[in-house]
């Protein structure tokens, strides 16, 4: 068993860097995960030798990670909602590149400069590729402070497996709130470094190069194709998600991160007064874990998907059931958070008094 | 003469040898670049350096966007192409993630001193010890001759149609004398490439800022005024005219910092 | 075993600490804690508080809107939660601090001189949090009593640890404030 220790979400995030064997942070202040770059600055250098920058914008923070991460390293950013914003440029040239890299956002509301409390406004500029051309982030949710560390070390797994770059995407409440996490034992920084890497130019070789530019339209399109496949690779093998009373339910509540945290409050309640609720939190946004949807929906009367948004994932909710149920929305917006209390009375007036209608 | 078979003489011979491309650093594939443009000559000089110096394994290089976007597919060393201005930011990531190798960015005036200008300056502020070669030939090239933050007061640019105009447009801007001022920059210089002499100099320049990288001295930047003869819509020989005329009129060559004085 | 408390006051009254000190006494005591605090732009002053979850099972929702105990150490916070205590819940509330108390018939209602006492036995008005908390504690049982004084020290950082003695004091004085 690992130390177990009290601590914030922005921290233990932190604290799982290092202890994963980053070889480089590069970050911009924003409220609220702050917190990441302070926690880095007291003494993970001194702790692994590894890298802690505070670099002058988020768009040149991205760019840092794109020449470390072409070094063949462990790196990771983190930001929040209007930061991840300015990175998307250079996430786009990330994914293209072909370059792992771990990015967390901890999702604060908005449009515009917004507000800095919890939401959930970002998962289409998450999922949905923020940036330009056809690409796909890997899309980590949690929901408690240990997701916090446990998806830094799966994320630079998956990032160095698939040469992707790979989004935690958490909120404001995650990263500002405490919870007991274990923690992995620090692992050893990494020594040796892949062929793609730009190292130095190997004796007896030509060089190695790292571009997003392929001017030749043929050749883009291999490109596009390969990545199309590595995202349908992802599709058959990393889909993950949490659930609750599949086997007896009639209806599902589903949100992530925060959101279902919330929804699974929701669920207990709503079950202490006879009501047949399920709950199914996808971890992975990207890939969604679509057959487990399709499959429920045709055993249960309805699904309420809740978050902290104006409907994002319950697009892809929608997509995975095609019709077979009722899908219906309850989000709060702008750093607003909905109760518990405020989601069964939601479900009942959608799906037990009104759901006739 | 009709005796001599000129068509079958292989002048490939020692005593006919002047000129040579480094061969185990410059690829050997046809440029991209117009002919007359700098940017050949620019690339031919830094691997001349990177071969005599011995440093082609140690090196890695970050491409802009612009005209030398493709600049991988000439230099034989390793290297990263950037987005459009994150040069320094990139040579940052790479730098610090291995202190120990050599770095240096080659970017030109739109990159470096217009949508890059916060990275330049920050990379710069931080003392980071890598090279900048910074190519300014006062317009934009790749995407055919727009106004650039360096051209010239009344310099015609698609952009500028009736001339640069100070009050509306701003200055031409002095990006190196400005990043000389940074406590954390080692070495700028300014150069040229339109002639023989110029090249010289220029490849002196690029060898002073290898060694001070080795020494880790902190930022350096050579800055080459050059051409642009397409977008100028000048002949060769014209365009070097107005280099030699009006662009060092304006940005004036010789050392503006070294390491040790001002 | 389950507590879900919300501890609340002005910005510098320690409201955020109380919240920490008692998820690091679960966490001592093998529960599961859960401690989700308010955030906002100010960096001093303004109201504050902090949702404590302190659970023998998983915590589901960090955010919630009824609460077993509410704790209040100023008037909007009385004014503000005194409503969102469950029927049969508490609340605690600094009375030197607040001119309209709560009045609801259906919930146990503790009344602390917190300041008063912080400030005239003790001579220290920034112990006041612990003392609340001993008041907390005595009413609640969520923790042990010596938990509390371990996990004060574990939240204080060691160059503060003389002040141990008077936490300890104040804490003490707080539990016997509930009768």
């Amino acid at each position: 068993m690992g130390e177990i220790r009290l601590m914030k979400g922005n921290e233990a995030l932190a604290e799982a860097m290092i202890r994963a064997g980053c070889d480089a942070y590069f970050g911009y202040p924003i409220t609220p995960q702050s917190e990441v770059l302070e926690y880095l600055s007291i003494d993970a250098t001194k702790r692994t030798g590894m890298v802690v920058l505070q670099a002058e914008s988020e768009v040149a923070a991205i760019n840092m990670i794109y020449g470390a991460a072409g070094c063949g390293r462990r790196v990771m950013t983190t930001s929040s909602s209007p930061g991840i914003s300015l990175m998307q440029e250079g996430l786009s040239y990330i994914a293209s590149a072909g370059l792992p890299c771990v990015v967390a956002n901890v999702n604060r509301g908005g449009p515009g400069l917004g507000t800095i409390q919890p939401s959930q406004g970002d998962y289409f500029q998450s999922v949905k590729g923020g940036g330009h051309g056809d690409y796909h982030l890997f899309v980590l949710a949690p929901s408690s402070v240990q997701e916090m560390v446990d998806f830094v070390r799966e994320g630079f797994d998956i990032a160095e497996k698939y040469r992707t770059p790979v989004m935690i995407l958490s909120d404001g409440a995650v990263g500002q709130m405490m919870e007991k996490v274990e923690l992995f034992d620090q692992m050893p920084r990494k020594t040796e470094f892949p062929d793609w890497a730009t190292t130095g130019r190997k004796r007896g070789q030509d060089r190695t190069y790292i571009t997003s530019l392929f001017i030749k339209p043929e050749k883009m399109e291999m490109i596009n194709l390969n990545l199309q496949a590595k995202y349908q690779a992802m599709i058959e093998n990393e889909v993950r998600y949490q659930s609750f009373h599949l086997d007896d339910c009639e209806y599902i509540f589903t949100g992530y991160g925060l959101g279902a945290r919330i929804c699974q409050k929701a669920m207990e309640m709503g079950r202490e007064k006879g009501y047949k609720i399920g709950l199914i939190r996808p971890i992975t946004l990207f890939p969604f874990p679509t057959t487990i949807f399709n499959e429920m929906a045709s055993k249960v009367k309805g699904i309420l998907d809740v978050e902290l948004n104006a409907g994002q994932m319950v697009e892809d909710v929608r997509l995975s059931v095609e019709g077979k149920t009722k899908v219906d929305f309850y989000g709060r917006m702008g750093g607003m958070i909905p109760s518990p209390d405020e989601i069964l009375n939601a479900f009942e007036e959608k799906f037990i008094n009104g759901g006739a209608k | 003469m009709s005796d001599m078979n000129f068509d079958r003489l292989d002048i490939r011979t020692d005593d006919c040898m002047v000129y040579e491309k480094p061969l185990d650093t410059l690829l050997d594939v046809p440029f991209h670049y117009c002919p007359g443009c700098a940017h050949s000559t620019v690339h031919k000089i830094f691997m001349e350096v990177c071969q005599e110096m011995e440093i082609q394994y140690d090196i890695v290089g970050v491409a802009p966007v612009g005209c030398s976007v493709f600049a991988y597919h000439y230099l034989n060393v390793d290297m990263q192409q950037a987005a459009h201005g994150r040069a320094c930011a990139v040579a940052t990531g790479i730098k610090r993630v291995m202190p120990d190798k050599l770095v240096f960015t080659y970017q030109g005036d739109g990159d470096l001193a217009a949508i890059g200008t916060a990275e330049t300056v920050h990379a710069a502020n931080r003392g980071e010890n890598f090279l900048v070669i910074f190519i300014n030939n006062g317009i934009y090239g790749m995407t055919s001759g727009q106004m650039a933050p360096t051209t010239l007061e009344g310099m015609v640019t698609t952009t500028s149609p009736h001339g640069r105009d100070i009050a509306t447009q701003g200055y031409p801007l002095k990006i190196s004398e400005l990043l000389a001022n940074l406590p954390g920059v080692a070495y700028v210089t300014r150069q040229t490439a339109y002639n023989a002499a110029g090249v010289r100099k220029t490849k002196k320049a690029l060898q002073k800022a290898i060694e001070y990288q080795k020494k880790k001295l902190g930022f350096c930047l050579v800055e080459v005024v050059t051409n642009c003869p397409s977008n100028l819509k000048m002949t060769p020989l014209e365009s070097n005219k107005f280099v030699e005329e009006q662009m060092l009129a304006f940005y004036p060559l010789g050392d503006i910092k070294v390491p040790g004085g001002k | 075993m389950l507590e879900e408390a919300i501890f609340s006051g002005f910005g510098g009254q320690g409201v955020l600490s109380m919240g920490m000190i008692l998820s690091y006494a679960g966490m001592i005591e093998n529960r599961e804690v859960c401690w989700m605090p308010s955030y906002g732009p100010e960096m001093r002053g303004g109201t504050a508080n902090c949702i404590t979850i302190i659970s023998d099972g998983p915590i589901s929702s960090p955010i919630i809107s009824t609460f077993d105990t509410v704790v209040a150490l100023n008037q909007p916070s009385v004014d503000k939660f005194e409503s969102q205590v469950r029927p049969g819940g508490t609340i605690i509330f600094d009375s030197t601090n607040i001119l309209n108390p709560p009045t609801r018939r259906d919930i146990t209602i503790y009344s602390v001189p917190g300041s008063e006492l912080a400030t005239a036995k003790l001579k220290n008005i920034k112990v006041l949090n612990m003392l609340i908390l001993g008041a907390f504690i005595a009413a609640r049982k969520t923790v042990k009593e010596e938990t509390c004084i371990s996990a004060l020290k574990k939240v204080l950082p060691e160059r503060y640890h003389k002040l141990v003695p008077i936490n300890k004091e104040a804490f003490e004085l707080g539990m016997s404030c509930i009768k």
